[in-house]
């Protein structure tokens, strides 16, 4: 059976007589093997991202591990109106809501910033070695980095307890300290990534054409209006593209950092949606409570992703999809 | 003489207030840069001191008592030594499943003649906006026998769909069709195509996503908590965890009484040889990493 003989007969005829269910049949046999390669990643996807999907029905249902996924009884929305009771429903949303608008509010605009300023510099060296140095925190693994932190932070030995012991203050015990959670988290959070999103900003400035600074520098205008006229508006589709995608994830915190960082002691700011999913499933079992506060979750998370991008496509034409 | 300066670009002298704002950029990143080194720079002292100066907070960006002993100690530690080997087995195979994961499904998605291409590309890409989420994703895993078990630690990560776009655009923009229809016409069906002329010449994109998955997997310690029972099949980034976040250095420091002594000693010294190997690579690695989130940007 020789493979280019098969290849190649369908062309002889002619597509003109043939129906739009041949034609599709004839398109999928063309694409036969290009599905063979698709089939192990589409087997992963059905397994790891949709089967989950028909699992989320355990959220409606009282979860038994004996019984199976579809084995518990069927409770409709109980545990979702035991959330919205609890009194750690506000709490959580607050917690949620204030981490996300405090790294947005101040963690957005740095890296942008940080790409300015390195595309400003004339020495390749230092240019290169600033960049080297800015991207390194991202390759450090969310357990060290707490660590640092923690150990930065002590009361009695941390470096910047020593400071402001130095300075006559007295010792703080910031990581247990409600009030310095979320400061602190945000804080290393930019430490950790500014330079490594200052990136995406920095393709986008290299794409820009040179001769409109020289037409620019020629006519007069300062580095400020260069900024103001030629760069950011060469900046605000990357710009925009990245905030769509930070405000889609607005009702998202990464719990594995707060998992890290928090302690029963900074619980009432610390504690954010994902979070207290992961306690309530694998602290107390409560399998079908956690799936529903996670399912409630999810849903706000793709409304908020979907508006924004909306929004977005109608103040700026920029969009997603 | 003429030839020399027509080629040369056109220089403006600079203004004294541009040589300023040169300056007032440079001071700035300088300054930026000190923010991130010294802190780290301040571990890997510490690291290097004598327990008792640390534990005293008279160390600062300096080693004070130079002393290897922390060293000895950690690397006298069993545990820290199986969480490597299991690190590097998890990374390894885990990064070998998510490239060819990837690498598959993307190039069938980057033919404009693959019939289904938007269908399946809309299937992928749902999932980064909603997804079960992690309970029901755990019952998944748990349902397969994966608890406790190697391919819970490589399989239900396995794929990043972000990556899988970035190879999608890497294939899309740098395969010329023209290239798969005169490969076609000599017989090469479209498995060669792949394996002989596509893969070929993808070694940078192949670069970019090796290194992407490895430092995520070398990196991960939350699919550990969430699907790991056993200790002995913890990564060492779980290990880390008991040892830095719970503090749990009884081991290390043998049982002694100067556990409170030597403690951030050791903790620090864990840090470093943690972190080292990434570290030690990143320099060399440094150019793919930029290389592929460029890629993404320009898909956006």
């Amino acid at each position: 059976m020789s493979k280019s003989a098969a290849a190649a007969q369908p062309r002889k005829k002619s597509p003109a007589e043939k129906t739009p269910l041949q034609l599709a049949r004839k398109k999928m046999w063309n694409s036969r093997y290009l599905y063979l390669l698709l089939l192990p990643g589409l087997i992963w996807y059905l397994v790891f991202m949709y089967a989950p999907l028909y699992g989320i029905q355990i959220a409606f249902r009282n979860f038994m591990p004996a019984l199976g996924i579809s084995g518990g009884k069927w409770v409709g929305m109980e545990h979702f109106v035991q959330f919205f009771n609890s009194p750690y429903f506000l709490r959580l949303i607050k917690n949620t809501l204030g981490i996300s608008v405090y790294s947005i509010v101040v963690g957005f605009p740095i890296p942008i910033i940080l790409a300015l300023l390195i595309n400003e510099v004339r020495n390749k060296y230092f240019q290169k070695s600033v960049q080297t140095i800015v991207y390194l925190p991202h390759f450090i693994s969310a357990v060290v980095v707490v660590s640092i932190i923690t150990s930065l932070l002590s009361p009695s030995n941390g470096l910047i307890n020593q400071v402001i012991e130095f300075f006559g203050g007295d010792p703080i015990f910031f990581m247990a300290e409600p009030k310095y959670f979320k400061t602190i988290y945000v804080l290393s959070d930019i430490w950790q990534s500014a330079g490594y999103g200052s990136i995406v900003y920095l393709a986008a400035l290299t794409s820009i054409d040179p001769s409109l600074y020289e037409a620019a520098r020629v006519d007069g205008a300062t580095k400020w209006q260069q900024l103001i006229h030629i760069t950011l508006p060469s900046l605000l589709p990357t710009i925009m593209i990245m905030l769509i995608l930070r405000m889609g994830g607005i009702f998202t915190v990464g719990y594995e950092k707060i998992l890290l960082m928090y302690n029963e002691a900074t619980y009432p700011t610390a504690d954010v949606i994902s979070t207290y999913v992961y306690r309530r499933a694998f602290e107390n079992g409560e399998y079908s409570f956690s799936a529903a506060i996670g399912l409630f979750n999810s849903l706000i998370n793709f409304v908020v992703i979907v508006t924004f991008n909306k929004i977005s496509r109608k103040i700026s034409e920029v969009s997603l999809w | 003489m003429v030839s020399k300066t027509a080629t040369k670009p056109t220089r403006i002298r600079e203004t004294p207030g541009e040589v300023a704002f040169q300056w007032g950029v440079n001071i700035i990143l300088i300054l930026f840069c000190l923010l991130i080194v010294l802190p780290l720079l301040h571990i890997i002292s510490g690291s290097f001191s004598d327990p008792m100066t640390l534990l005293q907070g008279k160390v600062g960006f300096l080693p004070k008592g130079f002393t290897l002993s922390m060293y000895e100690k950690v690397f006298k530690d069993n545990s820290i030594w199986r969480g490597y080997g299991n690190t590097v087995l998890y990374t390894v195979l885990g990064t070998f499943i998510s490239v060819v994961l990837t690498a598959s499904a993307a190039y069938p998605l980057s033919r404009k003649d693959f019939y289904g291409r938007k269908k399946f590309m809309g299937l992928f890409v749902f999932t980064m906006f909603f997804n079960g989420g992690m309970i029901p994703t755990y019952l998944i895993v748990q349902e397969l026998g994966m608890l406790n078990t190697i391919w819970a630690m490589v399989l239900p990560t396995a794929v990043s769909t972000y990556n899988m776009i970035i190879m999608r655009t890497f294939f899309e923009n740098t395969i010329p069709f023209e290239l798969v229809e005169s490969a076609s016409l000599d017989g090469y069906n479209d498995l060669r195509i792949f394996f002989r002329i596509v893969l070929p010449l993808s070694a940078p994109i192949l670069a970019v996503m090796v290194l992407f998955y490895g430092v995520g997997l070398w990196n991960s310690w939350f699919p550990a908590l969430l699907y790991l029972r056993e200790r002995a099949l913890y990564p060492l980034q779980m290990v880390l965890r008991e040892i830095l976040i719970e503090s749990d250095i009884s081991n290390m420091a043998g049982g002694t009484g100067d556990v409170e002594i030597i403690g951030d000693g050791l903790k620090y010294a864990t840090m470093i040889v943690a972190t080292l190997p990434v570290m030690c690579l990143y320099p060399f690695l440094q150019k793919y990493f930029v290389k592929g989130v460029m890629i993404g940007a320009v898909k956006g």
